[in-house]
């Protein structure tokens, strides 16, 4: 199996901009790719800020310092520069004509035997596959937030997907210290289709007046001894996100049993969009 | 010095009850904060007293406590880094 050195993450959005700095933490060399200069300035920002705070908090990177780091992570906005890369993991917004317009081009520049990761919780893999002459190369990988600190990945096989790109993509996480769960493609996954749900559900519960959104959380967290409950999750994730991917299940099942709830729309409507907004079902 | 720990104490107040934080009590080992206070308290810092905070004073000694901070906010503002 080739080496995977030279990582090409497209998008640097949140979840970006913390592969690339997991990766180059990692001794990768990373081509973090997105449309505008301000976002990549920004996500160069974000990654010495975030590498400086692991500094303060006892991760000592082997010595290296956030300079020392950041010169492994190599920003444009050309996707042409992927040309060099071993393996792509593709973190652009969560809709499909703008993954569509990226993998269409990506698939012209990038070597034959590249695989592609899609980063999504919600867009199908298969689908995606098909905009490429390279389907059996193409997989998903659903990162969880904040991707340092998160060492389990969802892997999605596509209908296409072969045992060795699937075989590339565990080595290519195992690279950086993480392990991926394999599972088919399916809308949502198991994560989103499982999480969305519940997330809905527990919307509804406040809709319905069956109990505040802190006594809803504290049975999960106490009952269950989850880490968070549904609604800090959600506030976490962002309600336009999780209205976002509750709409797709429901779109891709045509099943009323993912219809969103109405005080999850209203609330995305008013703006109360959870942590990043300061407000949604708690304030920040 | 003690107008940097109410400056200092004003900025904690935004993150976690501060009434019964003693000057020396251990903000990171009191499980009041996490990394994503550590960015903010970093970035604020330098903003706040117009610092710049090297690699090497990235170390729990100089940020746990009020106290802690302050005294590195004595050593360094004013102070002009050669560029």
């Amino acid at each position: 199996m080739q080496d995977l050195n030279v990582i090409g993450v497209v998008g640097a959005g949140v979840m970006g901009r913390g592969l690339a700095q997991d990766l180059a933490q990692h001794g990768h060399k990373v081509l973090l790719i997105d449309t505008g200069k301000d976002i990549l300035d920004d996500a160069v920002r974000s990654i010495r800020q975030n590498i400086r705070a692991q500094l303060l908090m006892g991760k000592k990177n082997g010595g290296k310092s956030a300079d020392e780091i950041l010169s492994a992570v190599v920003t444009s906005t050309d996707l042409a520069v992927l040309e060099e890369a071993d393996f792509v993991v593709e973190n652009a917004t969560e809709n499909f004509d703008i993954k569509k317009g990226i993998y269409r081009q990506i698939d012209q520049i990038c070597r034959p035997q590249t695989v592609f990761a899609a980063n999504t919780s919600a867009i199908s893999i298969t689908r995606i596959g098909s905009l490429t002459k390279r389907p059996d190369r193409i997989l998903g990988m659903h990162f969880m937030n904040p991707v340092p600190m998160k060492k389990t990945v969802e892997v999605i096989r596509g209908h296409h997907t072969t045992t060795e790109t699937i075989d590339t993509a565990i080595k290519f996480l195992s690279q950086f210290g993480k392990e991926g769960v394999i599972v088919r493609d399916s809308p949502g996954f198991v994560s989103n289709r499982v999480l969305m749900l519940t997330v809905n559900e527990a919307a509804f519960l406040v809709h319905d007046r069956v109990a505040p959104p802190s006594d809803i959380d504290k049975i999960f967290v106490e009952c269950f001894g989850h880490k968070m409950g549904p609604l800090a999750t959600a506030d976490l994730i962002g309600l336009d996100t999780i209205l976002y991917s509750i709409d797709v299940l429901y779109e891709s099942f045509n099943d009323s049993k993912y219809r969103p709830c109405p005080l999850l729309k209203q609330m995305v409507d008013a703006g109360l969009h959870g942590q990043k907004s300061g407000r949604g079902f708690f304030e920040y | 010095m003690s107008e940097y720990k109410q400056i200092v104490r004003q900025f904690f107040s935004r993150f976690f009850r501060t009434d019964g934080l003693d000057d020396a009590d251990d903000v990171f080992a009191g499980g009041y904060v996490n990394s994503l206070f550590a960015i903010q308290l970093i970035a604020w810092l330098e903003k706040e007293f117009s610092i710049t905070i090297e690699d090497d004073d990235l170390q729990l000694t100089n940020f746990s406590t009020i106290n802690s901070i302050a005294q590195m906010l004595g050593r360094k503002v004013g102070v002009v880094v050669p560029a």
